[in-house]
């Protein structure tokens, strides 16, 4: 087998620089078709329609008037009389119809009677969980340098030598932190668009698994997974939601055969919220001993929270994050709420654990009137991976771009302009990512053309363009000479994009395949040019013998050796093989500023500082892009976005886009990205970026308030109306 | 959505006998940025919508000496470009302020004065008002009203010119059924179709008066019966009234303010002589404070004098269970509008 | 209010611009007291009283330009604009993101003001001109298209179309605009993959003429 590699730093015409992605004038233009752009002749509507309330029985449905809605085609009843309904928004039954407007209204026209059962939803309030009688057994996991004698009580000794070091600590910090529930808001609901042509389903789904969905689709459906193509050509989010067919894709396939005619099913946006995904919420009571520099020394936590109708919250196990102190107790308690269920939310756990325990180190600084840089620098050692060195290089690279140095004021002590305040804050973070599963195809046609095809998909991350890059380069060809085809389960199959395994995964497939159909092609142009294949090179568009460029043929007429049959090599990968192609785990430091105006609490970013490590990066730009929008995204569950459920009922009260706050273009500031990739992250392959830079802004942001403001604002987002109760001022 | 008819009246008086007097069976397509929305979830069901944009007399503005008049759908975005509204920057920033050029260029005043309550009850389909009542004191009301509140209505009016409108002493033009005259013709799909000789009937009212708290249900949150419209709206022209809207905003998207106010005065060799100070989104409606008033007149504008008005404005507030913070919002909205309108620095955002 | 309280129109009366000035003036109220109009600016009632037709439930046919070319559609009268160029017109680059529009990723121009179509009806549509963002792409992309692709000012795309249009039509308002006066006038739009940062580079580089803008 070859040796795979890739090519020496400085020497890549299109890796490791900026490329524009392939698709952009398609996107920006509006001819890229979504699935929910997807409009065969015949398409029919359809609707679901959502519980409107959060726990119930279903007692009788009723779908006779809606049937006779004019226009409506089909309604079909998705749960049966007895069930029990867990949250607002479940889906109780679909209407497909001719139009918008009929499928909305076959909905109202279902009748359905509901015994209603008792209702909870306050995640926020352990106590109020478990006066409901609906929390979870408490999980403890300790650490502890000390060991209990052989007949001593564990836990007694544990209490027990907590209490010790916190009385040995030279400084106490008690607190309470929290991060709401908040939504995926992808701005393409899920769901699809599915015609069968005979007994095969083309099911046009919105997802961020196109070769993992097929199967999803067939049992339920009584086909199997040969019968089904799933296509995405592209995808309006996903952050973590869309990687399964889900019931309502089924459902949408089941309404086309049903009805002879292609159907469209999109969630309307409540239930899109209500259903289709959130991030748990993580809520903290901590105790945490450092000495007079502020090295922690111990650390003592509670911590509470929703994943919804079956508990869960934020594991324990990220629990205080990235720092791992040598002692230290931590309790988790789920809660049950009448909530819909949680899915993977980009960094699951991550963003939330920075959240409520680097806030509780920053806390540790304030008390003890000293740079909360320097805390975080002098914890480096108890970090749990092997970065400390990365995050220290890191951490100087950060301050120098944020000016941190001269701009740091001690916690509460920053000039006062007007009412306004500002100042700094910090997070670290890490991840592991990694190359999933990939395998690709790739082309070479006898008159020059090439192409890849693999069952990938573009989230967003500009996947097409990195894999054009990795071929075009392994080919030393220009980007457009490249056909990559993605989006269908028809081709091999490759990984979900999750976790930030998918650059990492369709490079390493890519590039293998392309080196070996190289040395493949190499083997007649060799023989034709009278040199050896191992002398061969492919650049700017010729293959050629290195150090005689007289002994060259062009790509073309390269090609044309292979003469009436295409060249074809399967390129795969496994995850967790070991590979010089690919490696995982990345740190990363962000730094925020920002100003708040003491009189109406208002928080506004004024600049944000993001170093991130990625190993080798296959295209800067898109790289860039994505760590912009993380950061953005982390503006947003910092300051402005959280579920809001009415506690009576357990309504979704801001299940709308007009009242579920996200910031806008003007709210962002000054966005500082730093791609850290000094050679030693080149040579160590692609790793993966979507999730790390998405982890600390709620740390770094939450700091930077309570070092403008002297105050913590324990839970976020940081509304005005967190922010002014936290001042005392409401 | 429902299905509905519709009509496209050109003129006026083509609006007789379009209108059914039943609560709900007609809906006034002005600018649609909150209709369509609202008919879309079947919030609103209206058996007809009658889009009243095609009208030419309802469109534009016009100005003399005496003040400037407004069509009910001029877009909002040409009132921000109409110098004629250059004398009266409390209504032009809080045009600015909606912060959506979709909105400015589609959205019209009429149906900027005529939206429906954001209350998220209300538009999670529990009513208005009187179900609502109960359900908002005991639920999320951390964006509901901290005045008027001791009713069954506790939403914010949800205009966001109307506080400054309202401080500038602007009148509004009712057109309708008049008495006696209005013949309903047969009904069609439960409403009554045109028909000649039905009679038009005006009013001119304060734009004060024009907002009413509702008391039970079926009761809108204006003056207007289920066949009237609102057709042009009158700013009066006064030379020496200064003016601003401040509004309590989280973020630069479209969002409402958490809080706002308008102020106008009469400023006379340095010291306020006259003003009108006008809450938004505290209130069922815009919220006139004569407290506030009473105190910046015979003042100076300083940011003392301000801040003195801001306190008495929210003296009297009565927060509900979760929007305490709303009664901050509030004064620091007062204090800053009277700045603003005085040409000082606000000293925040 | 009660129609009692209704002051008679003499409809036909011919009274050019009097009916609002004479309304303002004697209409109740101390503030519209003092309140006179403009002769011949407000123009209403001026010839008989005609019928407006009504329309629907039923499909109806409406016709309008669309993107330069007359079109006629059937369709309800509850369809909204966007309904109706996704769907019967195969212009899909108006995206459906929320019900009250409060995303702009449905924006289109009607009669050259950009609109929200998914708040718009499409009869209301009827005898206008709508132009959409499949007019800013083809062989030779409009600058605005073509620097949001030099800047990656997308992600996963979804609300581009929309951004695109909006910085275009802000554009031809504000040619040259500054950062600050883009970052203030272009929050109609919402985007969840962060792709601001981006969107404002895009735009400030067709202010200055960009080479790809």
């Amino acid at each position: 087998m070859a040796e795979y590699s890739w090519p020496r730093r400085g020497t890549t015409s299109l890796i490791d620089t900026e490329q524009t992605r392939i698709d952009g004038v398609a996107k920006a233009s509006g001819a890229a078709k979504y699935s929910c752009d997807i409009n065969p002749k015949g398409t029919l509507v359809a609707r679901a329609m959502g519980c409107p309330h959060a726990h119930c029985k279903i007692k009788s449905i009723d779908i006779s008037l809606a049937k006779d809605v004019p226009g409506v085609v089909l309604v079909s009843p998705a749960k049966a009389i007895g069930d029990e309904i867990q949250w607002q928004g479940d889906i109780i039954a679909y209407v497909a119809a001719e139009t918008e407007g009929a499928a909305a209204e076959g909905v109202a026209a279902i009748t359905v009677e509901y015994e209603m059962l008792d209702v909870f939803v306050d995640d926020q309030h352990l106590a109020a969980a478990e006066a409901a009688d609906r929390t979870g057994k408490p999980l403890s996991n300790v650490q502890l340098v000390n060991e209990p004698g052989d007949d001593e009580d564990e836990e007694a000794f544990e209490e027990a030598e907590i209490q010790r070091l916190l009385e040995a600590s030279d400084v106490v910090v008690e607190g309470n932190y929290g991060i709401n529930v908040i939504t995926h808001m992808c701005m393409e609901p899920h769901g699809s668009t599915c015609e069968w042509n005979g007994d095969q389903l083309t099911a046009h789904l919105s997802t961020q698994n196109v070769s993992g969905t097929a199967g999803q689709f067939a049992d339920p459906l009584g086909i199997t997974a040969s019968d089904v193509t799933v296509h995405c050509d592209f995808i309006g989010g996903g952050f973590g939601s869309k990687f399964a067919a889900d019931s309502w894709g089924v459902a949408c396939a089941e309404l086309a055969r049903q009805t002879g005619r292609p159907v469209r099913l999109m969630l309307d946006r409540d239930i899109e919220l209500k259903t289709a995904g959130n991030r748990p919420s993580g809520f903290i009571k901590v105790k945490i001993g450092a000495d007079k520099n502020g090295v922690v020394q111990v650390w003592d936590s509670q911590q509470w929270g929703t994943s919804g109708a079956s508990g869960g919250g934020v594991s324990q196990g990220v629990v205080p994050y990235v720092f791992d102190p040598e002692n230290r107790r931590r309790t988790a308690t789920s809660i049950a709420t009448n909530a819909g269920p949680q899915r993977a939310w980009r960094a699951p756990n991550h963003p939330q654990a920075a959240a409520i325990t680097h806030t509780a180190y920053d806390d540790v600084a304030a008390a003890l009137g000293i740079d909360s840089y320097d805390v975080f620098l002098r914890n480096l050692d108890s970090v749990s991976n092997d970065k400390a060195d990365v995050y220290r290089a890191q951490m100087e690279r950060a301050a120098e771009l944020m000016q941190w140095k001269s701009k740091w004021h001690a916690h509460g002590k920053g000039e006062k302009k007007g009412s306004v305040v500002t100042g700094l804050g910090m997070g670290i973070h890490t991840w592991g990512g990694g190359g999933h599963n990939s395998t690709c195809r790739i082309t070479i046609h006898p008159d020059g053309g090439v192409e890849t095809a693999l069952g990938s998909q573009d989230l967003g991350t500009g996947t097409r363009t990195v894999i054009g890059i990795v071929v075009a380069e392994t080919f030393g060809l220009p980007l457009d000479a490249v056909n990559v085809k993605i989006g269908s389960s028809s081709y091999p199959a490759s990984g979900p994009s999750g976790g930030s395994t998918t650059v990492a995964g369709v490079s390493e497939s890519n590039r293998r395949a392309a080196q070996d159909a190289l040395a493949q092609l190499n083997e007649l142009v060799a023989a034709k040019l009278g040199v050896g294949a191992a002398d061969l090179v492919a650049k700017e568009g010729r293959i050629q013998a290195s150090g005689d460029a007289s002994k060259s043929l062009s790509w073309k007429e390269a090609c044309a050796l292979l003469g009436m049959t295409p060249l074809e090599v399967n390129g795969e990968f496994r995850r967790g093989e070991p590979s010089s192609l690919s490696s995982s785990q990345v740190a990363g430091v962000q730094m925020a500023e920002v100003a708040v105006d003491l009189d109406t609490g208002i928080v506004k970013p004024l600049k944000f500082v993001a170093v991130q490590d990625m190993g080798l990066i296959i295209n800067r730009k898109t790289a860039a892009s994505q760590i912009y929008g993380a950061v953005i995204m982390g503006i947003a569950y910092s300051i402005f976005e959280e579920r809001i459920m009415d506690l009576q009922t357990g309504a979704f009260l801001n299940a709308e886009l007009a009242d579920y706050r996200l910031p806008r273009l003007g709210d962002i500031g000054e966005i500082v990205v730093d791609l850290w990739e000094p050679d030693s992250e080149y040579e160590r392959g692609v790793v993966g970026l979507g999730e790390p830079p998405v982890i600390s802004p709620g740390a770094a942001i939450s700091n930077a308030v309570a070092n403008a403001t002297g105050v913590r604002v324990p839970v976020l987002p940081l509304t005005p109306q967190r922010v002014l109760d936290a001042l005392g001022s409401a | 959505m429902k299905a509905f008819e519709y009509a496209a009246p050109r003129r006026e008086s083509e609006l007789a006998g379009l209108f059914s007097g039943r609560p709900g069976a007609t809906a006034v397509l002005a600018g649609g940025t909150d209709l369509v929305g609202l008919m879309k979830k079947m919030i609103v069901a209206p058996d007809r919508v009658v889009n009243i944009k095609e009208i030419a007399s309802l469109y534009g503005i016009s100005a003399d000496s005496a003040g400037v008049t407004v069509g009910a759908v001029t877009r909002l975005d040409e009132m921000l470009d109409s110098a004629d509204l250059d004398a009266f920057p409390a209504v032009k920033q809080a045009i600015r302020g909606i912060n959506s050029m979709q909105l400015q260029s589609q959205g019209t005043i009429g149906g900027e004065l005529c939206q429906r309550p954001r209350c998220w009850y209300f538009r999670n389909g529990c009513g208005l008002p009187t179900e609502l009542g109960r359900m908002v004191e005991r639920g999320d009301n951390r964006y509901h009203a901290i005045f008027g509140n001791r009713g069954p209505a506790k939403y914010v009016s949800a205009s966001r010119i109307a506080p400054a409108l309202v401080a500038l002493g602007a009148s509004v033009r009712i057109v309708g059924p008049a008495s006696g005259e209005a013949v309903e013709g047969p009904p069609k799909n439960g409403a009554p179709v045109a028909q000649d000789g039905n009679a038009l009937g005006e009013a001119i009212m304060p734009l004060a008066d024009f907002f009413v708290t509702p008391r039970a249900p079926h009761q809108g949150e204006t003056v207007l019966d289920p066949d009237q419209i609102v057709t042009h709206i009158h700013i009066p022209r006064d030379e020496q009234i200064a003016s601003a809207t401040y509004e309590v905003r989280q973020s630069e998207g479209p969002e409402y303010p958490l809080a706002a106010a308008a102020a106008a005065l009469r400023i006379e060799a340095g010291v306020v002589t006259e003003a009108r100070i006008v809450l938004g989104q505290v209130a069922p409606v815009p919220w006139v404070s004569e407290a506030a008033a009473a105190a910046i007149v015979g003042q100076a504008v300083t940011p003392e004098s301000a801040r003195a008005a801001g306190e008495a404005a929210v003296a009297r507030a009565t927060p509900l269970s979760q929007n305490r913070y709303k009664v901050q919002l509030a004064r620091v909205s007062v204090e800053r509008a009277i700045l603003q309108a005085a040409g000082l620095e606000t000293g925040g955002f | 209010m009660n129609r009692d309280q209704l002051a008679r129109i003499a409809v036909g009366d011919d009274e050019r611009g009097g009916v609002s000035r004479r309304a303002f003036i004697k209409g109740s109220g101390a503030a519209a007291a003092a309140t006179a109009i403009a002769q011949g600016a407000i123009v209403m009632a001026d010839e008989a009283p005609t019928s407006t037709a009504v329309v629907g439930p039923e499909a109806t046919a409406i016709t309008m330009t669309v993107n330069g070319r007359q079109r006629t559609v059937s369709a309800e009268p509850r369809a909204t604009l966007l309904e109706v160029l996704r769907t019967q017109l195969d212009l899909t680059g108006a995206k459906p993101v929320s019900s009250d529009g409060s995303s702009g990723a449905s924006t289109v121009w009607l009669d050259e003001k950009p609109v929200s179509a998914s708040t718009t009806l499409a009869i209301e549509c009827e005898g206008k001109s709508v132009r959409t963002v499949e007019t800013l792409g083809g062989v030779k992309p409009d600058p605005v298209v073509s620097a949001f692709a030099a800047h990656d000012a997308m992600q996963c795309g979804f609300c581009t179309p929309g951004f695109v249009v909006a910085v275009r039509a802000f554009l031809d308002k504000n040619p040259t605009a500054s950062e600050d006066e883009i970052r203030a006038g272009l929050n109609g739009n919402l985007c969840r993959c962060g792709t601001y940062a981006n969107v404002i580079a895009a735009a400030l580089d067709v202010v200055k003429g960009g080479s790809n803008g």
